[in-house]
Order: structure tokens, then sequence, then C-alpha cells
């Protein structure tokens, strides 16, 4: 951990990490918009009204984390693209989330795993984004921090609930959980930009999470009696633009209306 | 890269902003004005008394207005940066920016003493710890009295209520079910 002097709180105004500052800002804001999207299309289709207010909330919790991401890689590039310019006119080759963040909603066991998966991950990867040698990536993670940890706490108390429930609940829970591990090894995985502003203090460093999140992950599947998946299939690409189907079909639906009616505004 | 230990967070440092603008007529109208804008969601509750206003500062003509977001994705923000401007520009002044403050991040121990009270009178059950409480590390459920009858025999129903800040809970004596503003 580098001591934070002001000359190391100006990382943004050095051009070495600008470029990769900014794609990486876009990368996390990318994994935060899909997901928070995801999870606002169980608005309405909640299994109770408590479920659908929680979820919806949720799910403004990641898009306003997309927003001070998108808005601070803006800010950086300093070619006047806002948040909505981010969010709204890229097409899928150039949204950089991770998989796990777009798969479909499923039902609401899918949900859930890959809720808790991503849950658990960013709790550890805010703490030690938090401290960053980027002043604006760290006061977003620590805002970000809080929510997660609110997040985690709900998400492991319904794998838990469901996994050790009923027949058809643990069937599903843990069908839920088959289907999305594999997919949670991106979370693990450094691209060339991210080892790049690790290095300098600035990103951090994923592979080194692992084992917390680990710990984690298994002490709540004990609990919920579900089996911890074997890792014999890995399915990765989100940050080179590689997605699976489902990206296109879900950036038609958000983007929609600034695609068909440019720069209309509420 | 090793995440250091949570800093202890300093006491608002809008509190001091707003005993420094004392001195200064006009600024301190200002605070007095600012505090009649109110949350949205919450409309017994002024900007100030949850903590949102940090800090007004006055360039020529222009006024700059400081506050900070309560949670990441809170869509009465954008509402109270419009309410900021509007009151301001009835009081004369139509130069306003409203800038989002992201560090340190909002807290519930910044809620005043006032607007605890005007919470719990309003029907919501204010936060009943500090954010840095044994209870708070330890993740443990928080001892929410009901807001309508005292009773300590309340249980939580969802962690979120009508609003991401709230949680639904109900109370065991009174059946009432109430909001309760979450510590974060």
């Amino acid at each position: 951990m580098k001591s934070k002097t002001c000359d190391d709180r100006r990382v943004n105004d050095s051009t070495d990490h600008r470029q990769a500052l900014i794609d990486c800002a876009i990368g996390l804001g990318d994994d935060a918009l899909v997901l928070g999207h995801r999870l606002s299309e169980w608005c309405r289709n909640g299994p109770f009204l408590e479920e659908d207010l929680a979820l919806t909330n949720v799910a403004l919790d990641f898009v306003g984390r997309a927003r001070m991401l998108y808005s601070y890689a803006g800010e950086i590039e300093g070619k006047g693209r806002d948040e909505d310019a981010i969010a709204y006119l890229r097409d899928s080759r150039e949204y950089t989330n991770l998989l796990i963040n777009e798969l479909p909603i499923g039902d609401f066991g899918d949900t859930m795993a890959r809720q808790f998966l991503v849950d658990a991950f960013e709790v550890e990867f805010f703490s030690a984004l938090t401290g960053s040698a980027d002043a604006t990536l760290a006061a977003i993670a620590a805002k970000s921090l809080k929510e997660c940890r609110y997040h985690l706490r709900r998400s492991r108390d319904w794998v838990i609930r469901l996994g050790d429930g009923t027949e058809e609940s643990h069937r599903r829970m843990q069908r839920g959980l088959d289907r999305v591990w594999g997919f949670s090894h991106e979370l693990f995985t450094m691209n060339e930009t991210e080892q790049q502003l690790a290095a300098a203090g600035i990103a951090a460093d994923r592979g080194a999470l692992k084992s917390s999140w680990d710990r984690t992950v298994d002490a709540v599947l004990a609990e919920a009696t579900l089996t911890r998946p074997d890792d014999d299939w890995s399915v990765q690409g989100g940050r080179d633009g590689v997605h699976t189907e489902h990206l296109g079909l879900l950036l038609a639906e958000m983007q929609f209306m600034q695609r068909a009616y440019p720069g209309l505004e509420w | 890269m090793v995440a250091p230990m949570p800093a202890p967070e300093p006491s608002p440092p809008a509190v001091r902003h707003r005993r420094q603008a004392q001195d200064d007529e006009v600024l301190k109208q200002l605070w007095e004005l600012l505090e009649q804008v109110t949350d949205p969601e919450i409309p017994v509750l002024s900007i100030w008394d949850l903590g949102i206003l940090q800090n007004i500062e006055r360039d020529g003509e222009a006024v700059n207005v400081t506050i900070t977001t309560t949670y990441s994705g809170c869509p009465a923000m954008d509402m109270i940066g419009d309410e900021i401007r509007q009151a301001l520009a009835r009081a004369g002044y139509p130069q306003v920016t409203v800038k989002h403050q992201l560090a340190p991040a909002w807290t519930t121990d910044w809620i005043s003493a006032e607007g605890r009270r005007k919470l719990r009178e309003y029907g919501i059950a204010p936060p009943t710890q500090g954010t840095r409480s044994k209870r708070a590390l330890r993740g443990d459920d928080p001892l929410v009295p009901c807001p309508l009858c005292a009773s300590k025999h309340t249980e939580r129903v969802s962690e979120f209520g009508s609003t991401a800040c709230k949680a639904l809970y109900q109370c065991q004596d009174c059946r009432e079910p109430f909001d309760y503003f979450k510590c974060i």
C-alpha cells in the first residue's frame, strides 16, 4: 500500500495511466449498470411485494454506482461524453462488463445465486479499492462498500433460507449455483489494464481476494446444505467486449429510448 | 494492495462550514434559506437535518452549493438539487451550481438530534446506533423500538422498505408496520 501523499492522489493527471483509468472506470461502471438493469427486471415480478421493493432498491444502488463511475470516466476523458452518452450510446462490443452480470435473471434461485457470488466478491473488492491511490475511485469504493455489505447480508440470507428450505427450494438454489458457477472465475481475472493500474496502487488485485471469497462462499454453502460446484468449466471475455448472446438483447431494451429519440430528456 | 483500517470519520465538515458562515450576513441567510429545503421522500426532514447539505460558497453573483449523496442510487438527489436551485432563484440568486461530494461518504451518524426526533414523530424509527457501535460492527440486527408505542418487541419484515435507506419492521405489541431508517 502506497502512502497517500497529494501527488499520489492526482494520478489521473499522469498520462501513463489516464487511458487505463478511463477503461477501468467504464468497466466497473458496466458491471454495475448491467447487473442493476438485470435486477430492475424484477420490478413488479418479485415473488412478493417486499422482495419486489428490495430487488429494485438494490438495482438503484448499482445504477447509482454506474453513474458515479461513468461521470468520472467522462471527466478524465475530457471529450464531453457524460454518463448518459457512455451508458446509452455504446454497442455490446464496447461494453466491458464481466459476463456474470449479464446473465438473464432466470428464476429467483438463479438471481440469488448470482447475487450472492457477486456480493461476496464486491465486499472484498471494494474494501481493497478504498485504499486506491486514486482519490475518486477510493471515494466511490467507500460509498459502494457500505451498500455491498447490506446487499451481501440479504443475498446470503436468501441462499441459506432457500438452500436449507424445502426439497424444491433446495433443488432450485443448487441449480442456480451450478448454472452461474463457471462465470464466477472471471471475477478474479485481471486484464492488462487492471494489472497496470494495480501495479501503480490504483486498482485492486483481484487474484488476492480469492481466498477470502472462498471462505465466505464455503461457509454460507455449508450452512445452506448446498454443494460447491466443480471448477471444471469457465467462460470469460467480458472485459474484452466478447459477450454472451444475452447482452445485446439487454442493451436493445435499455437503450431503446435514446436510440429512437436521440437526446431525449425526462 | 492491502485495505487500510477505516479511518475514524471526522464530524461533518458541514458544521464547521456553517459556523464559519456566521460572520457573513449573506452566507448566514443562505444557510437558513437552504435549511428549509426538505427531502422529497421524507418531507419533515430538511437537507440540513439529514446531513446532506455540506457547504455553501459565494463566488461573485454565483452561489455554489455542495451536497452529499445518501445512497448511490437515491432518486431524490436530482430533485433535491432542483429544489436548491429554485429556492435560491426565488431569493434572487439565479446563478447556482450544485456539486455532489463523494468523500467522506455520507453516514446516518450525521442525522441531527433534531432530525432523529422529527423522524420518530413522523412514524419512522431513526437509526438506533452509531455505525461504529459494537452491535453494528458485529453486523447484528439492531434493536429497533417502535416509533408509535416505543415497544422494543419488534421484528424485521424486509431489509428494504419504501426507499433504499429504510427497512420494514413490524411491532409485535401494537402490530403496526413501520419504516426504520437503516444505519450506514
